[in-house]
């Protein structure tokens, strides 16, 4: 049997590399797949939650949290088109209209 | 030994498979990375006795959202990113707090005590199939999460439709 500690270490390795993308890379679509990265380490230690402590509530919460990355998918990329089609660029450093 | 066997296999491929998603300068790439990885957590669910939440992910995650995202990108024209640097100037410094992120949680993993366990007792999951028990807690204790989630979808398609949406000048 594996540890459940294993798993909960997985977990913490992919969302150390979601974050580490999120704040260097510049490519606003690569800096939301880092988003989507980190939300999947953290349903991989709810499923197994789930499973090592017999209970069915983590299983359910990754429902949602499935739910609410599809929602936040189809948002995120529209304001991004919405962006592209204001700038012409995927760089978020040069999106700075609304400073001061 | 072969369930750590498998778990070592995926742990290995689901790290390797992240890293290669945000390194990668082509944002095609990465998405093609990111696939891959979905399908091995995908069956990393499965060997957690999931096999419902191994079915969405691939059909959610790796069917719908990934597939919107090569959308963006083939939609996008990205040419000139191709020839601007992969990362930022400062990224030893996001580097610094990734890796003191992974070791303060790897430092508290040490000291986890599980609390006591459910009545879904592997057994029982395996007797009455997961994806029925999923259904009875979902549509029994959690009905009312489950409508706002309802909603939620709803106001992300008009959203979506809305910020997409060209606007004619008149």
């Amino acid at each position: 049997m594996v540890p459940l500690n294993w798993y909960l270490m997985l977990s913490a390795v992919v969302f150390s590399i979601g974050v580490f993308g999120f704040l260097t890379r510049r490519n606003i679509i690569i800096m939301f797949m880092s988003l989507e990265l980190m939300l999947n380490a953290v349903n991989i230690s709810l499923v197994s939650f789930s499973h090592y402590l017999q209970d069915m509530r983590g299983v359910i919460l990754v429902f949602f949290i499935v739910t609410v990355a599809a929602a936040e998918a189809a948002i995120g990329l529209a304001i991004i088109i919405a962006l592209f089609r204001n700038k012409t660029t995927a760089n978020v450093d040069e999106m700075n209209e609304m400073k001061g | 030994m072969l369930p750590k066997l498998f778990f070592g296999y995926f742990a290995v491929a689901i790290t390797a498979l992240s890293l290669l998603v945000v390194t990668r300068r082509n944002p095609v790439h990465s998405v093609m990375w990111m696939l891959l990885m979905f399908f091995n957590l995908a069956s990393m669910y499965l060997f957690l006795n999931a096999e419902f939440i191994a079915a969405i992910q691939v059909i959610v995650y790796a069917g719908a959202i990934l597939v919107l995202f090569l959308f963006v990108v083939l939609l996008l024209n990205l040419r000139e990113e191709l020839q601007t640097n992969r990362f930022i100037r400062a990224w030893p410094a996001g580097l610094v707090i990734a890796l003191a992120l992974l070791a303060s949680i790897f430092f508290s993993i040490s000291s986890f005590v599980p609390g006591i366990s459910g009545r879904y007792t592997n057994d029982y999951v395996q007797k009455e199939t997961f994806t029925k028990v999923l259904g009875q807690v979902l549509y029994t204790e959690y009905l009312f999460p489950f409508e706002i989630a309802s909603v939620i979808l709803l106001i992300s398609i008009i959203g979506a439709i809305v910020l997409a949406k060209k606007r004619t000048r008149s």
